[in-house]
């Protein structure tokens, strides 16, 4: 073979359909009969439901239900949190899928309509009266644990909903001994607001539950990330059996985080149905999706760092709010704990290290995950304190790192949080971006443009992050509720097409084209032969869906295992046929072969046809060529990387342009680097949107004042510039691909590469500390604060 | 509520029909004619994931009532393909990776349609300004950038 598929960069599978209007998403789908619903949402953060007159709704032209909480309370069961980290005395407090006595923030749900058309079922919301007796509210992650605060649980006291330890080494220790040694330590500390994001995926949820009651099946279309877990809680909440509920989510419109709890909505959804027995749909507005689709980050931490003289961290202590919204949405408290304090390390050696995670209750919308979940907030949190001790010491913040870079290694480097990275060769990232930016020249055109009263600045970034989830042991220890591995079936036809069923279920990632590359790869199989099924729980073998950047890490290898099981029955097979002993059978290219005889072969298209037909099998051996995996990783991947920004601010008016970005990441081995390129790009931009124009505002009543599109400021393309993608090849030991996740990783980078640039940039005009989003408003008063100061 | 009778012209073929005065021309194309291509990301008029085609000038359809485009010509992402052959800016994104998700697709192309036929030739620069109205989330748009810098070229020779 010449070109090999695996690591080539071609046309996706899934795009004809997606750029000719023929995909279904979910809100595409029509069903006979089909009814529509529409959700009243609570307008106060905090209130008592006194009482709801539906009655005038009810009598609306083409209405044929309203129900309110009432009526699901005791039907529905409440909706699941599937991620309570253990030994965290965390409060897993009720969360009904309409509130029944209490709403608990502005857009819980409190009703719904059911109507034979959208703007029959809107119109209707209209004529719901609530009278509510409104409660003061709490939206500060950390005041919500003051004294006196409005408190949202009775089971939750001081809106305390977890309070999470991580520790290795000694940390309190080794900052006393840096505070009685100041000759030879420094101690550097910092608040850091990790502000509240929205994920955004530029389609809005979506459902249609199909109860057919004769039968006792529920079919959901659903705009998921992850299916079969919908099915699996879908059968908690419901009551209906798991093998009764079929999830279908085969196009879905982008998720970063927000499309993997289960919400109230979807259940409502389906209880419309089953109550009047016909389809209904509920598709959220975008104004909706701001209130009620799950926001992510929103963090209040306190940061110490402390380092010897001559620039070595001794010990990183960190005390973090993080705001878990009204409720624990499915996988919330697992973000700001497993998949944020774990990462404290980062890539650097920190011998002690020492972390306090409380998630509180606040009157917001549920917090989940959001592209890179939890490590953009450990980053960002690493990568701002070395830039302050690099400062602090006079030391060039690139050479800061390089003190504090983990040496590189094949096979496993144990880190003080506890877990063990898998490869890596941080060095090496840095040395390429480095090589790219030309550093030396860009800090003496800095020094240039300042004593001109221009001002630019660099950011450079190296990390590490946790990825590729995970074992599913260590998903039990950790206190997820399922497992975290993957299954595939790979299946071939008599004519030599093949199909592969898989568990994770890709949305914009790629999978049909990279899966397809792998079983190529592994089989000799032209792409064109093979089509990857995915997102349709009766189609597909079990699996728990896509995120934390896993679905090619875990759902691949099991593509891949697969694969090669396909292969060694090919060649007993192929021995058989051949009249030849199996150790004496080859397999190149597609073909099995007797050793030294190249014309005495079966290509796979034979063994194919021939285990198909079964017409000449050996004793013993199953008709069929399919093979199924279910892959259960030892570990989680660890993709590493250097990031590099350039930005210039204007002192006139604080408006900041990204001038240059430069990644350079590591994830293994790339199946196929125009897709992993892709997710850098769509990554390293989300994360510039939280560094530069993001960010939630809530007044202190509750109310969300960046509601809609024209107040929350998601990035555009003029906005950024083009990116320098870059990278090295580390397998991880870890996995039958040696790959490691990459679509979070642009995220988990940006932001804080982006932030450091244009602190670097602000540096000689005194401004040593912004929050974020640096708005030019923000940053125009900031500079003139520092020259009144 | 009353109807108002319209007739549409959709991707060549004409469509009689009578819709409430207050139905929006993005529902009409999705819910009446079941061309569902053409996405609603917002209700803003912000995200640009309904743009088609009305008499020759891209419309975000979630902002046009279905009674204004009354006698139009109206063009969607179901109608930009010949039979089999993609247009030139469809075959330009699948070169370019122009798409993930592809939820924000039809309104990119479509706007591409509109913004190579005012300026065949745009630098990079200019395909981002005329983005302005278009929300991905997925590419961070350095691809989608290429895939139109790469149609123009190809139509414009």
């Amino acid at each position: 073979m010449t070109t090999r598929i695996f690591g080539s960069g071609i046309r996706r599978r899934e795009d004809p359909r997606l750029m000719t209007g023929q995909a279904a998403f979910t809100d595409d789908i029509k069903l006979l009969g089909l009814l529509h619903a529409a959700i009243l949402r609570s307008p106060h953060a905090h209130a008592k439901i006194n009482s709801i007159d539906t009655s005038a709704a009810r009598a609306a032209p083409g209405v044929l239900a309203v129900y309110t909480g009432a009526d699901t309370d005791g039907v529905l069961n409440p909706i699941p949190c599937a991620w309570l980290p253990p030994d965290s005395d965390i409060k897993a407090v009720p969360h009904p899928a309409l509130a029944v006595d209490t709403v608990r923030y502005v857009g819980d749900g409190v009703a719904v309509v059911v109507a034979e058309s959208r703007y029959q079922a809107e119109d209707a919301l209209e004529l719901i009266t609530v009278d509510y007796g409104v409660l003061p509210s709490v939206i500060n992650p950390k005041a919500a644990m003051d004294p006196g605060a409005p408190q949202l649980h009775e089971d939750a006291p001081n809106n305390q909903a977890f309070h999470w330890v991580v520790a290795g080494g000694d940390a309190d220790a080794a900052f006393e001994t840096a505070a009685g040694d100041p000759q030879n330590h420094v101690v550097v500390s910092e608040n850091i607001i990790q502000q509240r994001l929205i994920p955004h995926a530029v389609e809005t949820r979506s459902a249609i539950a199909n109860w057919q009651s004769a039968m006792g099946e529920l079919t959901l279309w659903s705009t998921s990330q992850n299916p079969h877990i919908v099915r699996f809680l879908c059968s908690l909440v419901t009551g209906v059996g798991e093998h009764k509920i079929r999830v279908i989510a085969t196009d879905v419109g982008g998720g970063f985080g927000s499309k993997i709890p289960m919400y109230g909505d979807e259940m409502v959804t389906a209880f419309c149905s089953m109550q009047l027995r016909r389809p209904v749909k509920w598709t959220e507005t975008r104004s909706e999706a701001y209130l009620a689709t799950t926001h992510g980050r929103d963090h209040v931490q306190h940061v110490e760092m402390a380092a010897t003289k001559d620039g070595k961290i001794t010990a990183l202590r960190v005390v973090v709010h993080a705001g878990m919204g009204a409720y624990l949405s499915t996988a919330g408290p697992g973000v700001p704990t497993i998949l944020h304090g774990l990462m404290y390390s980062g890539p650097y050696d920190i011998p002690n290290i020492k972390g306090d995670v409380y998630g509180t209750f606040t009157n917001t919308t549920p917090v989940d995950a959001c592209r890179g979940a939890g490590r953009p907030e450990a980053t960002f949190l690493l990568e701002r304190m070395i830039e302050l001790l690099a400062s602090e010491l006079d030391i060039d913040p690139v050479e800061m790192r390089r003190r504090n870079l983990i040496q590189p290694f094949e096979d496993g480097h144990d880190v003080a949080t506890g877990v063990t990275y898998d490869s890596g060769n941080y060095q090496g990232t840095l040395d390429l971006a480095m090589q790219q930016l030309d550093y030396p020249a860009l800090r003496q055109e800095q020094a240039e443009l300042r004593s001109h009263g221009q001002y630019i600045g660099v950011g450079v970034t190296t990390y590490c992050e946790i990825c590729g989830l995970g074992p599913s042991q260590v998903a039990g220890a950790v206190g997820f509720g399922g497992g975290l591995w993957e299954s595939a079936i790979v299946r071939f036809y008599a004519t030599g097409k093949v199909n592969v069923f898989i568990g994770t279920s890709p949305h914009g990632q790629g999978e049909e084209t990279t899966f397809a590359q792998i079983v190529s790869d592994e089989l000799g199989v032209p792409v064109e032969d093979i089509e990857v099924i995915h997102g349709d729980t009766d189609l597909t073998p079990m699996g728990w869906g896509t995120y934390g950047s896993r679905t090619t890490v875990v759902g691949g290898g099991a593509v891949a295992l697969s694969a090669r099981k396909i292969k060694d029955k090919g060649k007993a097979l192929a021995a058989h046929l051949l009249e030849a002993a199996e150790e004496d059978i080859e397999y190149e290219d597609g073909k099995f072969f007797v050793r030294g005889s190249p014309d005495q072969n079966k290509t796979i298209q034979d063994i194919a046809l021939m285990a198909n037909v079964a017409w000449n099998m050996p004793e013993g051996m199953e008709p069929g060529l399919e093979a199924t995996t279910f892959y259960d990783p030892p570990n989680f991947s660890y993709p590493f990387g250097a990031h590099v920004a350039v930005v210039s601010v204007d002192p006139d008016n604080g408006h900041i342009v990204l001038q240059r970005y430069i990644a350079a990441d590591d994830c293994g081995p790339q199946i196929n680097p125009v897709i992993v390129e892709g997710q850098v790009h769509g990554g390293v931009v989300h994360g510039a949107g939280q560094a530069l124009w993001e960010g939630v505002v809530y007044d202190d009543n509750g109310q969300l004042l960046t509601g809609s599109l024209l107040d929350y400021a998601v990035p555009r393309a003029h906005m950024v510039p083009d990116m320098e993608i870059l990278s090295t090849v580390t397998p991880s030991p870890h996995n039958p691909l040696g790959v490691k996740g990459i679509g979070e990783t642009g995220t988990i980078a940006s932001t804080v590469t982006i932030y450091n640039a244009v602190l670097d940039a602000l540096k000689p005009l005194g401004v040593t500390k912004l929050e974020m989003p640096l708005t030019s408003e923000r940053v125009w008063r900031a500079i003139q604060q520092a020259k009144g100061a | 509520m009353e109807k108002i009778p319209i007739q549409v012209t959709v991707n060549g073929q004409s469509h009689q029909a009578e819709v409430e005065p207050r139905m929006l021309l993005v529902h009409f194309l999705r819910e009446e004619l079941g061309l569902t291509g053409t996405k609603i990301g917002c209700d803003t008029s912000q995200c640009g994931a309904c743009v088609v085609m009305m008499n020759g000038a891209t419309v975000k359809s979630c902002t046009c009532l279905a009674v204004q485009a009354d006698g139009a010509d109206i063009g969607t992402i179901e109608g930009l393909a010949n039979g089999n052959d993609l247009h030139p800016i469809q075959e330009a994104f699948w070169d370019n990776h122009g798409l993930q998700c592809g939820y924000c697709t039809a309104g990119m192309i479509m706007t591409a349609v509109e913004m190579l036929e005012r300026n065949p030739h745009p630098s990079a620069d200019e395909v981002r300004a005329g983005l302005e109205g278009n929300i991905c989330r997925c590419t961070g748009y350095q691809n989608i950038v290429k895939s139109i810098l790469a149609a123009a070229e190809k139509i414009g020779g």
